[in-house]
């Protein structure tokens, strides 16, 4: 099985996985769990955007 | 003098509430969970968060091979690889089962083949990391 995703979908995949295990291991809380994990995936998301245009202003 | 509390005096009164657990069982919980991904919560009976917990890093790692990443294999003598070896064996069972197969090798021409590598790694760390919380959860540190 060979499976091609582009750049982007890769690292949406990886933010969202590791965003569940990082809210589930980093709280206690249930609500909280919820929290950090949304939390965590926005900077994931928000930081892949940021990366992205940084690196589109480099090469232009 | 330490300022943290004494866990092991902790009352265990609600449903839910933190009960610490002999160092035997904590050690058992910490290696099941190094084993199979979520197991060391399942043996505590947080269901929800073992299925969660196994989905997203069995899953990872699978996502990992499927890109064709590359299972990084011990005494190479390059320290990054010994660095990707070290993640790649945090996922315990899912790292002997892929030796044992022989699967990941990885596929250099492949850009894509790189993230693999990543996400194989990275699931054997958040593996670790789960296995380390479901240690945390026996010892009564955790709910």
């Amino acid at each position: 099985m060979h499976l091609s995703l582009s750049h982007f979908s890769a690292a949406a995949v990886f933010a969202l996985l590791t965003s569940i295990v990082f809210g589930i291991t980093q709280r206690e809380d249930h609500r909280e769990m919820v929290r950090y994990g949304l939390k965590c995936f926005a900077f994931f998301i928000g930081g892949l955007f940021v990366a992205g245009w940084a690196m589109w202003l480099l090469r232009h | 003098m330490s300022t943290r509390p004494n866990i092991e005096s902790r009352p265990s009164t609600a449903a839910g509430a933190a009960v610490p657990a002999s160092t035997g069982m904590a050690v058992l919980v910490l290696i099941a969970g190094w084993l199979v991904p979520g197991a060391g919560h399942a043996i505590q009976k947080r269901w929800v968060r073992a299925a969660l917990l196994f989905v997203c890093i069995v899953l990872m790692f699978a996502l990992g091979l499927a890109m064709e990443g590359k299972i990084y294999s011990p005494n190479t003598g390059e320290i990054l690889d010994m660095l990707g070896f070290l993640g790649d064996v945090g996922a315990g069972g899912l790292y002997m089962l892929t030796r044992v197969m022989d699967w990941g090798h990885g596929a250099i021409q492949m850009a894509t083949a790189d993230y693999g590598t990543k996400f194989i790694v990275v699931a054997g760390l958040l593996n670790v990391i789960a296995a380390v919380d479901a240690h945390n959860i026996a010892l009564g540190k955790k709910k």
